[in-house]
């Protein structure tokens, strides 16, 4: 569906090294790494905005949809969130039941700015998944939420993801949790320029056991 | 902090009252008191003439005033986003904002003639260089974030025109309104004294060489009175309307 081949040897500022690796339908995938490795460049990168890769180094079929959910919430602070979402495409009679999808029934007509953080951010997702994304990017969707509201939303994407068995995802977190929760792969980057170090698939608890061993290490050594 | 209502009603009663004192011990047709002002204006106003020279300056302030903020807001917002464009046009935009008014008037009228379309093309290149620095300051602020969303999001031309980059725009567009209201009727004032035989500037002029101090004061007033009309019935209820969204609501914790 996606063949992610990232040719950065050209490339001035060489931020990102040659990453090569495919995503296919219903992957989920958690994207590790230490802050500033790249991440966020990535998720850029495949969705055409970093500028320093040519558009040919991401090989995507034209009619790829993509939904990114962007560290902050991105929604258009001078519209309500029913023409937010109207201006992806929602019919205005769909934008109800799409928010209460997120919950937030009955906000169809608050400003960006009169919701929480949460609350903001659940509407950037509703945002995401009206246009029926074949491919989710969240960029630290759990970023500068408390535990019980991080866990909610954690809880909600879940349920989304399951809703939408088809729809592939790329989450960019620093908490491995949210890999036994969410993922069935991780990719960890790192290294300097920054390459895929692993691409492994979760089969089983135990590999997600694992695999928090293996980061836990990883983080202690580098501490 | 929150002033008191009457605050903004000391200052006009209390100049126009000593404009009146003034005007009592000074007792000359060179400074006329606030009622032989109002007089004249009634007169004017009888005589239809007050009412067709305020038409004719309101058609020009009005057609120049489009027509530069047109060109002016496609100017600074092309140079706004393009480096190219700026740095090919900004030596031009330096110029024509420190070339005096009066300059462009005499060469218009000189090259062109005494006619209508070399008044208004004198005021529309005297405000063009003033709104464009003003919206290409707004256009280089843009938020690239949102930028990079109506990317993501596939929004077309229109739309990110119009729900974009128009409302971050829109501080900037009504700075150059206010300002370039202001400025283009007292240029079109200038424009009309040199060499028109209609509008205020020319009654202002043919007042003026008779010394009559009366009428002057009288057609700058009815004027004032019009321009201050619009700011209040058109300009600050737009701006209230557009800017509703920053004060619509606090943020939850």
């Amino acid at each position: 569906m996606l063949e992610l081949c990232i040719e950065t040897s050209r490339s001035p500022q060489r931020v990102l090294g040659d990453i090569v690796t495919q995503v296919a339908e219903g992957d989920r995938i958690c994207l590790l790494g230490p802050s500033g490795i790249g991440k966020t460049t990535l998720l850029n990168a495949i969705v055409g905005l970093e500028t320093q890769f040519p558009a040919a180094a991401v090989k995507k079929s034209a009619d790829l949809r993509v939904g990114y959910l962007f560290q902050e919430h991105r929604l258009l602070p001078w519209r309500t969130l029913r023409q937010n979402l109207m201006l992806v495409g929602v019919r205005s009679r769909d934008v109800e039941p799409l928010l209460a999808q997120v919950g937030l029934a009955g906000c169809a007509e608050h400003l960006p700015d009169q919701l929480s953080l949460g609350m903001a951010r659940r509407a950037a997702l509703a945002r995401c998944l009206a246009i029926e994304p074949d491919l989710l990017l969240l960029d630290e969707p759990f970023a500068s939420l408390d535990p019980p509201r991080a866990q909610a939303l954690r809880r909600l994407l879940g349920k989304l993801l399951e809703a939408r068995p088809c729809m592939a995802m790329i989450c960019v977190t620093h908490d491995v949790r949210d890999a036994g929760e969410l993922a069935n792969r991780i990719w960890y980057l790192d290294g300097q320029p920054a390459r895929l170090q692993w691409d492994e698939r979760l089969a089983s608890d135990s590999d997600v056991a694992c695999m928090s061993r293996r980061l836990r290490n990883l983080s202690e050594d580098e501490a | 902090m929150k002033t008191a209502p009457w605050a903004c009603w000391v200052a006009l009663p209390a100049a126009l009252l000593t404009w009146w004192a003034v005007a009592g011990v000074v007792d000359s047709s060179l400074l006329p008191t606030p009622l032989a002002v109002l007089q004249t204006l009634w007169g004017e106003v009888q005589a239809g003439e007050l009412q067709h020279h305020l038409g004719v300056t309101l058609r020009r302030v009005m057609l120049s005033f489009v027509l530069a903020m047109t060109l002016g807001t496609l100017l600074g917002v092309w140079m706004g986003r393009s480096p190219l464009a700026n740095a090919l046009l900004d030596p031009l935009l330096v110029l024509f904002l420190n070339l005096p008014a009066l300059v462009t008037i005499i060469l218009l009228y000189v090259w062109l003639g005494l006619v209508e379309a070399a008044a208004v093309l004198a005021v529309v290149i005297n405000k063009v260089p003033n709104v464009a620095v003003t919206v290409r300051e707004g256009a280089r602020s843009l938020d690239h974030r949102l930028e990079q969303m109506a990317e993501v999001y596939r929004f077309t031309r229109w739309q990110r025109l119009a729900h974009v980059w128009t409302p971050q725009l829109f501080p900037y567009l009504m700075a150059a309104t206010r300002g370039g209201l202001a400025l283009i009727w007292k240029i079109v004032l200038v424009v009309e004294l040199l060499g028109r035989s209609d509008g205020i500037g020319f009654q202002l002029h043919m007042a003026f060489q008779v010394f009559d101090v009366a009428s002057i004061l009288a057609y700058s007033l009815a004027f004032i009175a019009v321009v201050q009309l619009i700011e209040l019935a058109v300009l600050q209820p737009l701006e209230r309307r557009a800017s509703r969204w920053r004060t619509a609501g606090v943020r939850h914790a």
